[in-house]
């Protein structure tokens, strides 16, 4: 580990730069390829994003695990005046997104053939995935924001173009949808930088007045023919420099995030710190980070979708193509998750723990009303598509929940959820390639004459349902046993959801799989071997990570600690003992351990737990 | 016309002194470098004017727009020297005329700016006058000479220059909107456009009169003294004035609720010469907008800013919500023209040194977006400039896909997209108003912007979301002049360019600082 740590060090590869702009290139590249041969421009494309994803997996291999902090990092001034930096960073929160982001494009690649004009498509794909590794890496509110809004273009241009049925209702849906909640977002990166660079702005002044009757000294030094005192300049110049600092604006997330804790270390400590909106336009009399966070929590929450801003995923899911609808759901919604836990709760520590209730709230109602809607479904891709919001619902639930357990597994699940919901997807567009219907009224008894799609199916559904021993378990386990300490009734509610998971997708795997097959059923031809073969890599990943999440986990923790860490310095929040918190059994023995080292979460999954063992 | 018999006497008081009286003609004492840009404008215009009236010499084909795009460009090019010099920190900005004009950086800049868009629009011109059978040189002459008033309106130190500017803009742009002799609808904009005009003009006119009299002087420098030093107690006459005023230049850049000629008139106008009234027309406008209220009146900031929010507020709202529900897609554009008219007015609201730095970014990059986008509607208009539905622009991503991706990028500039000059020039306003403390104007901006979004959307939808078994345009029926293709490159480079490197418009945008110069005389 740590000679390949020394590797990426030493020869000053900028692994995250190359990984934007590999992709990139390669969008130009096919672009500007003749038309003709397909098969060229599926290999030049395949070519870049595999490159890409070869870069992250190095980023995975090279990334030091004790650290909590930001590794990799590469900063370059953009716009000097508004202090915008091309910074970008990975640390264990976003590590996995990338290598996600990273791995699951070429593997669409391969699986999936547009069904028209395959330059543009791969040209769009490509561009799609330099945003997407752009806005998991970016570490300059500003720079986040065009990746988060640049991410838009390419897909409302692949479900409009590449979609089914009525495609461009939904294109525009997703645009409209989306595009209203960073309107919010730009207005509140503003406002924070604004607010942050006024709240230097007593400092200044006192400069400024210092300034001032220095140099009047030095005029009158000057006057009197006599020379400067040279510690007088030094101190003007120092001023001088404070007053540039103090008036710069910044966007930079880790001097934003410290400066803004040090602001709320302050007020805790008792020392009044003025609040310089105090006589701002506020109905609700509340400072102005909180209707901050507001925005940019509903702008995630749009993206994540969380109840009741999810109506556009259904349409957007359906009727996008298969490649779009396993990015869409792999890769996009997590920018709105990993934002919740990067912008909201870094950056706004106690606005956060203040508006905890209302998002755990509805996270709680996203899983539970995704999965009654889900079961009502006729369309088996609308049905995988809200079983996305109920799972997205346990990853809000888990990162209001503010403790490490269930950040680690919020995390976690947003690898799950990609990897599984992914795959789903995959196998909904290879029986709608069979079959040319998505509907389940007209399918039945897939299993006689597809066996092989039947028991992929059955293995990613199981993962997505949280089976014990695959992956959906570890996260949704570790959302609901963190959450529990904070957040005892929501997390009940939420033990209830994953029944009702179960109840959705085994009823509609019944009604497609079991049952009598009709002549149709029988012709449907089973998964071909290259099929089988692009569908193992996630098959191994799902198995993997619900046996053996240790590797994953132990990347995780620290920067999770350290964010939990920063909340608790900020707030009076206190993340509490497991031990001491009445939570009973197995549970409380082993989050001691896991308390003192943090690394033994592997040990806890596999504790069988009577509270959730019923949702199996 | 009182104001040109007001000129000379004007131009020749302050010069006046003792031992000069029993000079029998008193010339004031003109800075030439100062009006150079001025006077390649007008210089070109006449020259043509002249060349088509005494010789029978019928020029090359892009004779007209050759010369037209030369003298722009070496007006534009004599504002270097100037510029050097108001950099400088030794000389800085000054006042030339007797005081009449301002040479200042955001003068220049806004010069540039108005060179810029008669560039484009005599390159989008040529081809266009060549299809409808009007080839001559009355536009370009036209053109020139109404850049030439918006020069004169981005520098006028005085409320009398100012109006010069304005009536020499606007007269020749109500002939401008009234060129396409054929088209019924073109005769009806330029009627239109003329009534309404002349209209504001008077308001206007009323409005420099009663400032006048509540102040005792046009000239925007002794206003802003004598408004400094004198408390007024009853300052009726001048809120009057200042109303008026706003009335005359909110109709020129179209702001809600003097917004209501300009549908109709881009509709119906020919659709190079909106491209020209969407950006040099609107440009001066704006730049006579700040030199009165943000620099004139800048010590009755109170009285108009809440007006002014109020304007941009009702502006954004009316250009977005109205654009939505249109189907000629000219329509749709002199819509979202008055709704990016309300983030500039949000940004001139703010009345700080970064929101005219926002006003001149949005100004410069919107130039170049606006007249691309209404060259790609000149060209898909086709012959009879007749075709500007939506479904016109069905399939156009196969018959002319080159010209479908710049459109389609021009119009995502439009709508804010990042790595594009529209999204800068957003984020400047939005900024500008956010550290004003104008929240609730910021949120309503953004969220107007993506009620426009919809609306170029639709136009992408239409070219590229075709249905297989959809018929294609015949492509030779709108073929792309060479003209317009060299004013299509260089609006799709210069809107990406300072997408990706906005420092090089935030640089001198944030150097030209506009201020009021005494006349040392």
């Amino acid at each position: 580990m740590s000679s390949t740590l020394v590797l990426a060090a030493d020869i000053g590869f900028p692994l995250l730069t190359a990984s934007i702009l590999v992709p990139l290139a390669g969008a130009a590249v096919v672009a500007l390829m003749p038309k003709r041969r397909a098969e060229l421009l599926r290999l030049v494309a395949l070519l870049f994003a595999g490159s890409t994803g070869a870069f992250t997996v190095w980023m995975l291999a090279a990334f030091d695990r004790g650290d909590s902090g930001f590794q990799f990092e590469t900063t370059h001034t953009w716009i000097e005046e508004f202090g915008i930096q091309w910074h970008l960073g990975v640390d264990g929160i976003s590590l996995f997104l990338v290598v996600l982001t990273g791995l699951l494009f070429p593997l669409t690649f391969v699986a999936v053939t547009p069904k028209k004009d395959p330059k543009a498509y791969y040209a769009w794909l490509l561009v799609l995935m330099a945003g997407c590794i752009g806005a998991f890496t970016a570490l300059d509110l500003f720079l986040f924001f065009i990746f988060f809004e640049v991410v838009l273009v390419p897909m409302y241009f692949l479900i409009g173009g590449w979609g089914y049925g009525d495609r461009v209702y939904a294109a525009l849906k997703f645009f409209l949808f989306t595009m209203f909640g960073s309107a919010l977002m730009l207005v509140a990166i503003l406002a924070l930088a604004f607010v942050d660079r006024d709240a230097n702005q007593p400092e200044v002044e006192q400069a400024e007045q210092q300034l001032i009757q220095l140099e009047q000294v030095a005029q009158q030094q000057l006057a009197q023919g006599a020379q400067v005192d040279p510690q007088i300049t030094e101190r003007i110049d120092e001023l001088e420099a404070t007053i540039d600092e103090g008036d710069q604006l910044t966007f930079d997330v880790v001097e934003l995030a410290e400066n803004r804790a040090e602001t709320l270390q302050a007020q805790q400590a008792g020392e009044v710190v003025a609040d310089p909106n105090a006589d701002s336009w506020n109905p609700f009399d509340w400072t102005a980070p909180k209707w901050i966070f507001l925005a940019f929590a509903l702008a995630f929450a749009v993206k994540v979708p969380l109840f009741p801003l999810h109506t556009w995923l259904p349409d957007a899911h359906t009727q996008a193509p298969t490649a779009g609808s396993v990015i869409l759901a792999g890769v996009l919604l997590k920018l709105g998750t990993y934002g919740l836990i990067r912008f909201g709760l870094y950056l706004f520590p106690d606005s956060s723990l203040f508006f905890a209730p209302v998002f755990l709230t509805l996270g709680v109602i996203g899983i539970v009303y995704g999965a009654v809607v889900a079961t009502m479904q006729k369309d088996l891709k609308r049905l995988v598509a809200y079983s996305s919001v109920a799972h997205l619902g346990f990853i809000a639930l888990g990162t209001f929940a503010l403790t490490t357990q269930a950040l680690q597994g919020s995390i976690l699940q947003m690898v799950n959820h990609g990897v599984s919901t992914g795959a789903l997807f995959l196998l909904v567009g290879l029986i709608s390639d069979r079959r040319h219907t998505r509907e389940i009224s007209a399918l039945s008894g897939l299993q006689k004459s597809a066996p092989v799609l039947a028991g992929v199916f059955t293995l990613v559904m199981l993962s997505s349902i949280g089976l014990p021993g695959l992956n959906g378990f570890v996260g949704e386990f570790l959302i609901l046993a963190g959450a529990y300490l904070t957040a005892k009734w929501w997390a009940v509610v939420a033990a209830g959801g994953v029944i009702l998971a179960a109840l959705y997708l085994l009823w509609a795997y019944q009604r497609v799989f079991h049952g009598e097959p009709t002549e149709e059923d029988l012709d449907t031809p089973d998964m071909k071997l290259t099929e089988f073969a692009w569908m193992a890599p996630l098959i191994g990943v799902i198995v993997f990570m619900g046996v053996y999440p240790k590797p994953v986990l132990e990347r995780i923790e620290p920067s999770v600690s350290s964010l939990v860490q920063h909340i608790e310095d900020a707030t009076d929040f206190d993340e509490p003992d497991a031990a001491t918190s009445g939570f009973s059994g197995t549970i409380a023995d082993s989050a001691d351990s896991a308390d003192s080292a943090g690394t033994s979460d592997g040990e806890v999954e596999d504790g069988d737990d009577p509270d959730d063992g019923e949702g199996e | 016309m009182t104001g040109l018999a007001a000129l000379p006497a004007l131009l020749a008081a302050p010069i006046q002194s003792a031992d000069e009286v029993f000079d029998p003609i008193a010339t004031p004492d003109v800075e030439w470098s100062a009006v150079l840009p001025l006077l390649i404008l007008t210089g070109a215009a006449m020259g043509l004017m002249l060349v088509q009236a005494l010789t029978r010499w019928k020029p090359f084909d892009g004779f007209y727009p050759l010369v037209t795009s030369c003298a722009a460009i070496g007006a534009a090019f004599t504002t270097w020297p100037l510029w050097e010099r108001v950099q400088d920190a030794d000389r800085g900005p000054y006042s030339v005329l007797a005081g009449a004009l301002g040479v200042d950086g955001f003068a220049l800049f806004v010069t540039v700016v108005i060179c810029a868009s008669v560039v484009l629009t005599s390159l989008l011109a040529d081809g266009y006058l060549r299809r409808e059978n009007l080839d001559g040189p009355e536009l370009y002459i036209l053109v020139l000479l109404s850049a030439s008033g918006g020069v004169l309106m981005a520098g006028a130190n005085d409320l009398i220059v100012l109006f010069l500017g304005l009536e020499i803009l606007s007269l020749a742009a109500y002939v401008l909107a009234a060129m396409h002799l054929r088209r019924l609808t073109s005769q009806e904009a330029g009627i239109k456009y003329f009534v309404l005009g002349s209209f504001a003009s008077a308001f206007m006119l009323y409005g420099i009169a009663l400032t006048y009299g509540a102040t005792g002087s046009t000239n925007l420098v002794e206003i802003l003294d004598f408004l400094s030093g004198t408390a007024l107690f009853d300052n009726g006459l001048l809120l009057a004035g200042m109303a008026m005023l706003l009335v005359g230049l909110g109709f020129k850049v179209a702001a809600a609720p003097f917004h209501a000629w300009t549908p109709d008139v881009y509709q119906g106008s020919p659709t190079p010469v909106v491209a020209y009234m969407a950006s040099g027309v609107k440009a001066a406008g704006f730049a006579g907008l700040v030199r009165v209220f943000y620099l004139g009146f800048d010590t009755f900031r109170v009285e108009w800013q809440p007006i002014l929010y109020a304007l941009a507020l009702l502006t954004l709202v009316v250009g977005s919500v109205m654009a939505v529900v249109q189907t000629d897609v000219k329509r749709m554009l002199a819509y979202s023209s008055i709704s990016h008219a309300g983030f500039i007015l949000m940004a001139v609201q703010a009345a700080t040194e970064r929101g005219v730095e926002a006003v001149l970014f949005y100004l410069a990059s919107y130039t170049f977006l606006v007249a691309g986008s209404f060259g790609v509607i000149g060209i898909v208009g086709r012959e009879g400039d007749g075709k500007h539905q939506v479904d016109d622009y069905k399939g156009l991503a196969k018959a002319r896909p080159v010209l479908a991706v710049v459109f389609s990028l021009l119009l995502f500039s439009q709508a804010g997209v990042p790595f594009t000059s529209g999204f800068f020039a957003k984020f400047y306003a939005i900024s500008a108003a956010v550290d004003a403390r104008s929240f609730p104007l910021a949120m309503v901006a953004m969220f107007t912007a993506v009620i426009a979004a919809f609306l170029y959307l639709r136009i992408t939808v239409a070219m590229w979301m075709v249905d297989e078994d959809d018929e294609v345009p015949d492509k030779s029926r709108f073929p792309v002049p060479v003209g317009a293709g060299i004013a299509l490159a260089l609006c799709l480079a210069v809107t990406l360019g300072v997408g990706f490197f906005p420092h090089v418009l935030t640089g001198p945008a944030a150097d030209a600082t506009a201020v009021l110069v005494q006349f040392p005389g």
